[in-house]
Formats: C-alpha cells, sequence, structure tokens
C-alpha cells in the first residue's frame, strides 16, 4: 500500500498519459471513422471500395502490428516523429476501422425511404447524410460506439510496449522496482482504467436515452 | 378559344415539359420498363394506372432518377437527366416527390419537415422558409400542428405534410408514387382533395395511384401500363368507358366489379 501512495505521482503522470491517447484517439477515429462509414455508402463506387479495403485490412491487423508498422517501419521512409504521436495515429487508425463499421450499420437501419426523401427535395449526398441519415442513426451508432471506447481505453495499454510511459507502462516499471508491492501497483493501474470506463459507459448510456427521447 | 373543360385549354397549349423517350430498364432479365416514350405538358395532370408489377412506380421514380434508366433518355424542361451528382441534386429539387409511405424526416418536427429543403438547399432566409411553410401547411390542412413529430400523426395528415413539403419547394413538376396505398379509406379522401386541389391550379402532375375516382375527375390522360409497357393511353372518360386493349377491359372489369 505505502509503495503504492509513495509512486501516486507516476501511476497518476501515466494515468495522464492514458487520457490523453483514449481522447484524442477517441475523437480522431470518430472523424476518421464517420468518414469512412460514409464512404462506404457512397454513390461513388471506388469510395466505396476504398472504405471497405481499410475496414478489411485494419480491422483484421492485430494492434500491435499497427503500433510496429507506425515505431518501427515508417521511420524507414523518414516519417519520424514522436513515440507518442505514433501512439496516436496508430490507435486512431486502428479503432477508426471499429467506428466505421458502427457507423455503416447505422445508417443501414434508417430506412432507405428517408434518403430517397431528401435526395427528392434536392439534397446532395453529403447534406442528406448529416442532416437526415446521421441524426437518425444515432440511436444505433451509440451503443457500439461505446464498446469500442472502452476497448480503446483499453487498447491504449499496448503503447506501454512501444516506448510511451502510459498508466500500464508506470505500473509494470514500478512493479520492476518493487517486485514485492506488484500487487498492490496492479490492482491501482486496473482502478485508473476503471475510473475511465465506468463513467464513460454511464455518459454514454445517458446520451443513448436521450437521443431516443429526441425521435 | 373556348375553354370546354377544366384544365383542358391549358394541358392543350402547354409545352413538353417531361419528355421519356425509348426508355427501358431491365433488373436482371426482368424487361420492367419497355420502349416507355411520354410526353407530359406543363399543367397536365397523368394518371397511371395498371396491375402490381406493371412497372407504373418504376416509371415515376425514373422521372427524377430515384431509379436509373439503361436504354433511352429522360428530359425535363428540355434539360437531360444529369449522373449522379450536384446537377442531379438541383433537378431533383425542381420536381415534386410524394411517396407511398409518406418518407417525412422522423427526427424532425412537422415546421421543420416543410423547411428543411428550402433552407439547405435553396438557401432560404430561415424566417421566410418557415412563414412559407406555415402557409403550405395551413393549405394542407396541418397547419395547427407543425410543432409535432410526424408519428404523432394520422397516415393522411403525414401525407399531406408530404404534399406540402414537395410543394416548399416550388417544383416544376410533381410525382406521386401510390400516395394514397398504405392510407385507411377514410384518410384517401382528404390526401386526395388536396391533390385535386393542386390539379385544379395547373400544377404539373404525374400521378401512380389506384383510386379511379380521382383519375375520372382530376386527370387529362390516363396512361395504363401493363408488363413494363404503356399498352393504352387516353382521356379519362374514354379509357374507362371505352377501352380498346384486351389487357386494360380485363384490369377495369376487375377492379370495377367490386
Amino acid at each position: 500500500m505505502d509503495a503504492l501512495v509513495d509512486n501516486l505521482d507516476l501511476i497518476l503522470k501515466g494515468f495522464w498519459t492514458t487520457i490523453q491517447l483514449t481522447v484524442v484517439a477517441s475523437i480522431a477515429a470518430l472523424l476518421l471513422g464517420t468518414v469512412l462509414g460514409t464512404m462506404r455508402v457512397s454513390p461513388i463506387p471506388p469510395l466505396r471500395w476504398l472504405g471497405a479495403a481499410y475496414v478489411e485490412i485494419v480491422r483484421n491487423t492485430p494492434l500491435t502490428l499497427v503500433f510496429f508498422f507506425m515505431v518501427f517501419v515508417a521511420p524507414q521512409v523518414d516519417i519520424v516523429v514522436e513515440f507518442k504521436t505514433s501512439a496516436y495515429v496508430a490507435l486512431s487508425v486502428y479503432t477508426a476501422a471499429f467506428v466505421c463499421e458502427a457507423v455503416r450499420s447505422g445508417i443501414n437501419s434508417v430506412s432507405t425511404g428517408q434518403a430517397e426523401a431528401a435526395r427528392a427535395i434536392g439534397m446532395t449526398f453529403s447534406q442528406s447524410i448529416s442532416t437526415v441519415i446521421l441524426p437518425q442513426a444515432m440511436r444505433s451508432i451509440i451503443p457500439p460506439l461505446i464498446n469500442i471506447f472502452v476497448a480503446l481505453t483499453k487498447n491504449t495499454s499496448v503503447a506501454a510496449g512501444f516506448f510511451v510511459t502510459e498508466l500500464f507502462a508506470s505500473g509494470r516499471d514500478l512493479n520492476l522496482r518493487h517486485p514485492s508491492d506488484g500487487l498492490w501497483f496492479l490492482g491501482g493501474v486496473a482502478f485508473f482504467y476503471l475510473l475511465i470506463t465506468i463513467p464513460a459507459g454511464i455518459a454514454a448510456s445517458q446520451l443513448e436515452r436521450k437521443v431516443a427521447i429526441a425521435r | 378559344m373556348t375553354v370546354t373543360e377544366q384544365g383542358g385549354t391549358e394541358a392543350a397549349t402547354g409545352q413538353p415539359l417531361v419528355v421519356l423517350d425509348g426508355v427501358n430498364k431491365w433488373y436482371g432479365d426482368l424487361h420492367v420498363l419497355q420502349d416507355i416514350n411520354l410526353t407530359i405538358k406543363r399543367g397536365e395532370v397523368v394518371v397511371v394506372i395498371g396491375p402490381s408489377g406493371s412497372g407504373k412506380s418504376t416509371l415515376c421514380r425514373a422521372i427524377n432518377r430515384l431509379e436509373t434508366i439503361q436504354k433511352g433518355s429522360i428530359t425535363l424542361d428540355g434539360k437531360p437527366l444529369p449522373e449522379e451528382g450536384k446537377a442531379l441534386a438541383a433537378l431533383r429539387a425542381d420536381v415534386g416527390m410524394v411517396f407511398q409511405s409518406f418518407n417525412l424526416f422522423a427526427h424532425k418536427t412537422i415546421l421543420q419537415n416543410v423547411t428543411l429543403g428550402p433552407i439547405k438547399v435553396r438557401n432560404m432566409k430561415k424566417a421566410e422558409a418557415q412563414d412559407r411553410a406555415k402557409e403550405l401547411l395551413d393549405r394542407v390542412g396541418i397547419g395547427h400542428q407543425a410543432d409535432k413529430y410526424p408519428a404523432q400523426l394520422s397516415g393522411g395528415q403525414q401525407q399531406r405534410v408530404a404534399i406540402a413539403r414537395a410543394l416548399a419547394m416550388n417544383p416544376k413538376v410533381m410525382l406521386f408514387d401510390e400516395p394514397t396505398s398504405a392510407l385507411d379509406p377514410e384518410m384517401i379522401a382528404e390526401v386526395l382533395d388536396v391533390m385535386v386541389d393542386l390539379a385544379k391550379q395547373g400544377m404539373t402532375m404525374v400521378v401512380v395511384t389506384h383510386e379511379m375516382g380521382f383519375a375520372r375527375t382530376a386527370a387529362d390522360r390516363v396512361i395504363f401500363m401493363a408488363d413494363g409497357a404503356i399498352v393504352e393511353e387516353n382521356t379519362p372518360e374514354e379509357f374507362f368507358t371505352n377501352p380498346q386493349s384486351d389487357r386494360a377491359k380485363d384490369f377495369l372489369g376487375k377492379i370495377l366489379k367490386h
């Protein structure tokens, strides 16, 4: 217990990094995933193919491999960035594939008549997606999105293997220095992960209820 | 020049507005539109009838390219239908469409349903769009329900809102794809009344329907389709009292029997 309290600053520092990774990657993945999901239902075939190819390749690749690519392969083509930036990119790129599928299935849950009506009054594809389809798709997008973001929160720990000292890495390093207190560090780290995921889940279910009533 | 019947003169003198020339469409092996040649003049009310699967809805939806065609051409006001994109969206803004299943935007209020097109597509000011929407909603008898959501309205009311939504765009032509087929009998009349008014005011209309009463009162011309082709076209009076083809006689015999 004492070891945990004494090193709380290190844990908190890692926790802060984990929060940064989670928040930045969530926002980036949400934006990229929404664009990709929209591409997958676009009237322009090459956009659909591009979206589908992205999902198939990225979703079926282990996250570790995506990290590996960013950290070790990208520098070989002269893309040299901080490790933390690599982590942002890897997590965003990876999570976007899952967001894309959630958005796509949400869009498909809205009846085709809604899109036809939007097109019939002269809306362009992007207008109909943003003002008619996506607002109605939110109801069915939010539940899978919660799962995706909870998974993302936990996935940030992969960054520990690629030179980013986030929450898990902090716990791991402390454990190496004070092996006898390992259980305390482990418990502490788990507690801080829950501190992100549980409130996020509660907030999301409230949002879900709000979107359901708005209909 | 003497006016012998309502709308007759206007239709006779109207310029071609929608022209379908040798239109063909296939779903796989199924030839759903076969060499359709049809000219709809400005101010004309054309009613398309025929048995299920005769291609009448497909024909209607092809006019604003909700269905693509594989052969032939469709021109609107002299301009051929553009490919998918901004030009097509601009054309659709000029073509009102009313669907069998209403398709009101479920997440928007009645008023927002009617103002959305003018604001987003025509870049009209919000206040102006709302004034006009209220006028149109009054005209179709829904003015007092402007703040409700579509699900709170009956089918007949929803369909009248859908007509107002289409009218808000100031369309050159209105397409009705079986507008009363999803309605209870007592709601059919309230929708048909609005459509008859519209016809009287000189709106160019293409109406796919099973409502023979509407065809008799409001149509300038009846198109009878079967198996993807136009079998017969005539004035409503002539068509209903003296159908020429066996197919039309058979159809009318069945629907007028009960």
